[in-house]
């Protein structure tokens, strides 16, 4: 008895000895822990204010208030109003006399260059816009806002310094004064930057524009969403549900999980020799780009739909086939709806990572300089991810806060795609 | 069956489509990505001032560009390459091999590439031959004549005792830019050849001359710091210490944060590397493929707007981008070899 009494007081010591030290090694497990989060938290808290800092001010620019004389004699001197004369007119040169008249006492050649390049070359542009749309306005005055140039937008935005020597930056101390005689009359204003989300890209940095990206990235989703939704699926379900199995499904299945984890950039190479100098189809075009994010996000939702369709319980295969359904039937008509939700879920990450890809795309010629928007998948285009790459080594300053600026959009549309699929997952979802 | 029927057309509709894809309405040009910067402008104002669509341009890379160029004639093929070196004789070969026989060659100007480091740093002056005392892998051993020895200069002063006496870091692009291929050239093996046994070695043991010349030493002085030159504008900002190469548009951008090192006497300014005296500073050419010209619209006219004086001339808009101008004969002697089509001669 008493030896019983002894073991019972030195486990119940061995416990209380213990005990002190598991609760601190749990304590150290839940700090280690919650500081790995708030460790992960702080970087993406330091990106995003980075990229927030840099970009924000990209969704502005810069225009200067002209006042331009719509002069008849140059514009249309013959009077006849003919579209293609008025397209071809010389518009530069109302901006240029807009700009003499307002300076006048600069008469020096090199000047007057400086003076003319504080206006954009696109202004001309939209001057010609002006016209074509109204062409009642030949031969009156009217007051524009017209976009700046870009060092200008610098260093209204303080990203050029106004203090320092002036050998030091790139706009001279002259341009300075002229930009300071705009100012002091109110004709230099920040206003919406419509220009980035319309255009296509440019090397002035004020002329680009998201807007080729981003119909290039929506053309290929397009193509890998109608490839690899139908393709990923019907896979998925003939494995999970009609497949025998054997050493040959195995070894499929395997492969589909090893698939998932190569390199994007080996899904690129395959892209370039089959599609492009195989089947011939046009380089730089979303069609191919489409067709190799296919390959490269099938593994992905083949995977994610098994994981779905396994969740659906057995019960249901089985009351359904009780009741005489085919085994097709049972699929379609019973197991499919319920395990659509995880599906969709899966293809919505799937088509997410495939937008925010740019390394297969290099091999394919995607990574080129497009101005014209493409009108549909077989026009060169280039994607978001490939844009932020370009702007992202342009020497012009400009292009800094541009390329923050589009990743800022990528992120956007990668968020929404995130959100949607946590919503689809939160509403349709059904738990046994 | 409508699901069959609609998969139906649109499988039709791709074959009718990529058949018309057999003629191409835009010029594809391919190639270096330091000639990029310049050619994206010319083709930005092709597009808008012509009735042609705009030129499409990627960027490959010279190696790259000359690979695809040569791979054949026909409209899925480039009609242009851009590349910051001169095509190689290897590649005329694999040309002509693959029917490419009549090119264009077009100088268009030069690129100056410089060692530049925080505007608050003392100014650097330093020769070809420090640059190569400096970054090679092997020096030259100062005990024992025709001899080398593994780099064992710690700090700029090391080297020459009239540079500062701060450790050596040097930013610059890894192997695969075409930058980093002309510094090693011009500026590495341009000091290497001023030791005199080396410069008698080139005619005994070229292979080993080229070795010595050529190697980047890997003991951490020299950091690779990716394609990128804005990523070593920014590093240079935040680290005084240190220099970095890279190409002169980017020091002509971002004058208020770095400066040029003065080479063998000369500084790094616009005038300098168009007359020459500049001594790391490499031509920039494009090649065109005479066979595309009008099966292809707009090349010809693409060749007249870059080789015009208002694109590549002294006060043209390419020098606005930090493109040096050759000097006025040169140009013209181009601008007349593309004009009567004049073959390229190796």
């Amino acid at each position: 008895m008493s030896n019983q009494n002894q073991t019972e007081k030195r486990a119940i010591d061995l416990v209380n000895a213990s005990l002190k030290k598991r609760y601190a090694k749990e304590r150290r497990f839940r700090h280690v822990g919650q500081a790995a989060v708030i460790m992960g938290l702080l970087f993406v808290s330091f990106l995003f204010i980075s990229i927030i800092g840099n970009g924000y001010t990209a969704f502005e620019h810069t225009f200067v208030r002209l006042n331009i004389e719509f002069s008849e004699q140059e514009i249309d001197p013959e009077g006849k109003r003919d579209p293609q004369a008025l397209s071809t007119a010389n518009y530069a040169g109302l901006v240029k006399a807009a700009m003499r008249a307002e300076f006048p006492d600069v008469k020096a050649r090199k000047d007057k260059r400086a003076l003319y390049k504080l206006i954009s070359s696109g202004a001309s542009l939209a001057l010609r816009e002006m016209v074509l749309a109204n062409p009642e306005i030949i031969g009156t005055k009217k007051e524009v806002w017209l976009v700046a140039d870009d060092d200008i937008d610098m260093l209204i935005k303080g990203h050029i310094d106004r203090n320092v020597p002036e050998s030091d930056r790139r706009v001279s101390d002259k341009v300075i004064g002229w930009v300071e005689q705009f100012e002091s009359k109110g004709a230099v204003e920040k206003q919406f930057n419509t220009t980035f989300f319309t255009n296509g890209d440019s090397r002035e940095p004020e002329l680009a524009g998201i807007g080729g990206a981003v119909m290039g990235s929506l053309y290929m989703l397009l193509v890998t969403l109608a490839l690899s939704f139908p393709i990923g699926v019907a896979a998925a379900v003939y494995l999970e549900e009609f497949a025998p199995q054997n050493r040959w499904t195995d070894l499929i299945e395997v492969n589909i999980n090893n698939l998932a984890a190569v390199p994007s950039i080996v899904f690129g190479l395959l892209g370039l020799a089959m599609f492009i100098n195989f089947f011939g189809l046009p380089r730089s075009a979303p069609l191919v780009g489409g067709l190799v994010l296919t390959l490269m996000t099938l593994p992905t939702i083949i995977i994610a739909s098994r994981a779905a369709l396994k969740s659906v319980p057995p019960s249901i295969r089985e009351a359904a086939l009780g009741i005489g359904a085919s085994k097709m039937q049972m699929v379609f008509n019973h197991v499919l709806p319920l395990a659509m939700p995880g599906m969709l879920t899966g293809t919505i990450i799937g088509m997410a990572q495939a937008l925010g890809e740019s390394a297969p795309l290099l091999m394919i010629g995607m990574v080129a300089f497009i101005v014209d928007i493409p009108g549909g998948p077989f026009d060169p285009a280039t994607v978001l991810p490939v844009q932020v790459y370009l702007w992202a080594d342009s020497p012009e300053r400009a292009f800094v806060e541009r390329t923050s600026a589009a990743i800022m959009v990528l992120l956007g549309f990668l968020f929404i795609m995130n959100f949607l699929a946590i919503i689809l997952r939160r509403r349709f979802e059904r738990r046994w | 069956m409508s699901i069959k029927r609609t998969v139906l057309a649109a499988a039709l509709a791709v074959a009718a489509t990529s058949a018309t894809a057999a003629s191409r309405d835009y010029i594809s040009v391919v190639g270096s990505s330091t000639v990029y910067p310049f050619a994206t402008v010319v083709a930005e104002t092709f597009g808008k001032t012509t009735q042609f669509k705009t030129p499409k341009i990627e960027s490959t890379g010279s190696g790259g560009g000359l690979k695809l160029f040569c791979s054949g004639v026909g409209v899925e093929h480039p009609d242009i390459t851009n590349a910051s070196r001169r095509i190689k004789k290897s590649e005329v070969e694999k040309c002509a091999s693959n029917g490419v026989n009549d090119i264009i060659e077009v100088k268009v100007g030069y690129d100056g590439i410089v060692m530049a480091n925080a505007k608050n740093a003392p100014l650097f002056k330093i020769s070809r031959k420090d640059i190569f005392l400096v970054l090679a892998k092997d020096v030259p051993n100062p005990k024992a004549a025709g001899k080398t020895m593994p780099n064992p200069y710690m700090t700029w002063k090391d080297v020459n005792s009239s540079l500062p006496n701060t450790r050596i870091e040097v930013l610059g692009p890894p192997p695969t830019s075409g930058t980093r291929d002309a510094f090693v050239e011009l500026g590495m093996e341009g000091g290497c050849k001023k030791i005199d046994w080396i410069k008698a070695m080139k005619k005994t043991d070229k292979k080993a001359y080229k070795k010595l010349c050529h190697t980047i030493r890997e003991d951490g002085h020299f950091i690779e710091a990716g394609e990128n030159d804005n990523l070593i504008v920014q590093k240079l900002e935040a680290n005084p210490a240190a220099l970095g190469i890279f190409g002169f548009s980017f020091l002509d951008q971002n004058t208020d944060k770095v400066k040029g090192s003065e080479v063998d006497g000369v500084e790094p300014a616009f005038e300098a590397i168009a007359d020459g005296s500049y001594p790391v500073s490499r031509p920039l050419f494009f090649y065109v493929k005479k066979a595309h010209i009008g099966k292809v619209p707009g090349i010809k006219e693409y060749l007249a707007e870059f080789t015009a004086e208002k694109a590549w001339g002294d006060e043209g808009y390419l020098t606005d981008k930090g493109l040096i101008p050759m000097p006025a004969a040169e140009r013209k002697s181009f601008a007349d070899a593309v004009k009567t089509m004049k073959n390229l001669e190796m």
